[in-house]
């Protein structure tokens, strides 16, 4: 039993920072999530032309100077605001903190894509010249570019660097930080994913060929998951970083804590590039359980995936169902439904989102939800209008990706 | 072109590489990296951009020449002294 933990090795998150197509702080986020108002809208990308993208518009340079945002990437600068942020609603004293034992654990779908492609773009006016190619190119696509860029924003030195997760990423990203610091490797751990996958053309093309992405003609239609007319994924930008600490050190100083991660589990379909295995993210939810010894009836939210593409949403509702049955108590809700899929950023933006419900109590809604498509039938989702539960006491976030890698994590209130 | 107005064309340059600094107060003796926080980096932009812009090749061992605003300009102007301001 995790309760049965030494404070020393039972982690909590202590400090949200975000940034959102429909909010730049957690209170925002949340508040447009219980008035069912989205972020996404229309986008216009280079080559491929109009679609629609939940699009942020966070102030860069409230933490970054302009010299620091020309320089590095946009994943680099979410990763920058979203830490900031962190830390201040983590109400650590920063200025006396040791710097050495704070780790960056920061979860990316993809990264590179941006600034090779742009860099591409300008070579073509040199008639691909290569002497014209920026010495900018590497330190901007470097795996641990969205990392590092914090690591020198905020001169911290201990370990940074990012999961490669897929859409599964921003939970990895938290599940590293419980680790490192169950492993004594740090004693903050900034944890969570970022995403600036809307400025590369190539994930709306691939999402294209792939008869993947979203089309409606009203945007913030466009993100249907679970609907019977979903069309495809809505992408998005975004950030979530989280700070976790032991228990042990949140009590010491007298942090807020919005909760505790029980519970967390990956693991792999190992049989399809794109289609996700019911099976296999059904034993993940099990493992996520079984490490945090609570059963399916438990859980009072499961923040779910879904994306919104045809066979994805299936799948999904058919591993939930694999769990839940109809035991009458747990409820799902959705939040791409309302700022689209935002890669990087998606479980630990999703997760952050229902935190406040440990507070008010409610269950923030899925939209877009006209028609259930009968296969995606859930007892307990929560369709277009939030709904008030009794007590809201843990929540499951679930994070699926390509290549078939699952994330679970379970946040309880403490 | 004329030593003012490759003057001009590195300010413009820096403008964009240094886009936090005040650059009207620049002194031209002093080198840059004295009055700006320019790193090896920002170097390699001037490069660039004198390469993008004017077409210009400034070989590595040359690099020193462009420590300040004064030997940029005296360094430039034979280079330069062809090419019409854009």
């Amino acid at each position: 039993m995790v309760a049965k933990l030494p404070d020393r090795e039972r982690i909590v998150i202590t400090g949200v920072g975000l940034t959102a197509p429909n909010g730049n702080c957690l209170a925002d986020f949340r508040q447009n999530l219980l008035d069912g108002k989205s972020g996404v809208s229309e986008y216009e990308t280079r080559y491929f032309g109009k679609t629609v993208a939940g699009v942020c518009n966070y102030d860069a340079l409230r933490y970054q100077k302009r010299k620091e945002v020309r320089r590095g990437t946009r994943a680099g600068s979410a990763g920058v605001y979203c830490c900031r942020e962190a830390i201040a609603d983590s109400g650590i004293d920063w200025e006396n903190v040791d710097r050495a034992r704070i780790g960056i654990y920061v979860g990316v779908t993809e990264h590179g894509n941006v600034e090779t492609e742009n860099e591409i773009f300008q070579l073509k006016k040199y008639d691909y010249d290569t002497q014209f190619w920026s010495h900018h190119h590497n330190p901007r696509t470097v795996a641990n570019n969205p990392a590092g860029e914090v690591s020198l924003n905020l001169a911290i030195t201990g370990p940074h660097y990012t999961l490669g997760a897929a859409c599964a990423a921003g939970n990895a990203g938290l599940i590293q930080g419980c680790q490192m610091l169950r492993l004594g490797e740090c004693d903050i751990a900034l944890s969570g994913g970022v995403s600036e996958s809307i400025h590369t053309f190539g994930i709306f093309a691939s999402f294209h060929s792939q008869g993947a992405l979203a089309k409606h003609d009203d945007p913030v239609k466009a993100s249907r998951p679970f609907d019977v007319d979903r069309s495809g994924i809505v992408v998005a930008e975004g950030g979530c970083m989280t700070v976790l600490e032991r228990l042990s050190d949140a009590k010491a100083r007298g942090a807020k804590i919005y909760g505790e991660i029980v519970g967390h589990a990956m693991n792999s379909d190992a049989v399809d590039f794109v289609l996700p295995n019911p099976e296999r993210q059904a034993e993940c939810i099990g493992f996520a359980l079984k490490r945090a010894e609570l059963s399916p009836e438990d859980i009072d939210i499961v923040s779910t995936h879904a994306t919104g593409t045809i066979s994805g949403d299936l799948q999904e509702a058919a591993a939930l169902r694999q769990v839940w049955g109809n035991n009458g108590h747990t409820v799902f809700n959705n939040t791409k439904s309302f700022i689209g899929h935002a890669m990087g950023a998606a479980g630990a933006l999703e997760l952050a989102g229902n935190l406040p419900a440990f507070d008010d109590g409610v269950c923030h809604a899925s939209i877009n939800l006209d028609r259930v498509d009968p296969e995606c039938e859930l007892p307990g989702l929560v369709a277009n209008q939030p709904r008030e539960l009794s007590k809201v006491d843990v929540i499951l976030n679930n994070s699926f990706g390509m290549l078939g890698i699952n994330s679970v994590v379970i946040v309880r209130r403490i | 072109m004329k030593a003012a107005k490759i003057k001009e064309a590195i300010i413009d340059i820096l403008s964009d590489i240094a886009p936090d600094e005040e650059l009207g107060e620049l002194k031209e003796d002093v080198a840059f990296a004295e009055q700006l926080e320019l790193d090896s980096m920002d170097f390699l932009d001037i490069v660039m951009e004198l390469r993008k812009r004017y077409r210009i090749q400034i070989p590595e061992e040359d690099y020193t020449e462009l420590a300040s605003m004064s030997s940029t300009v005296k360094y430039l102007e034979p280079l330069m002294q062809d090419i019409a301001k854009a």
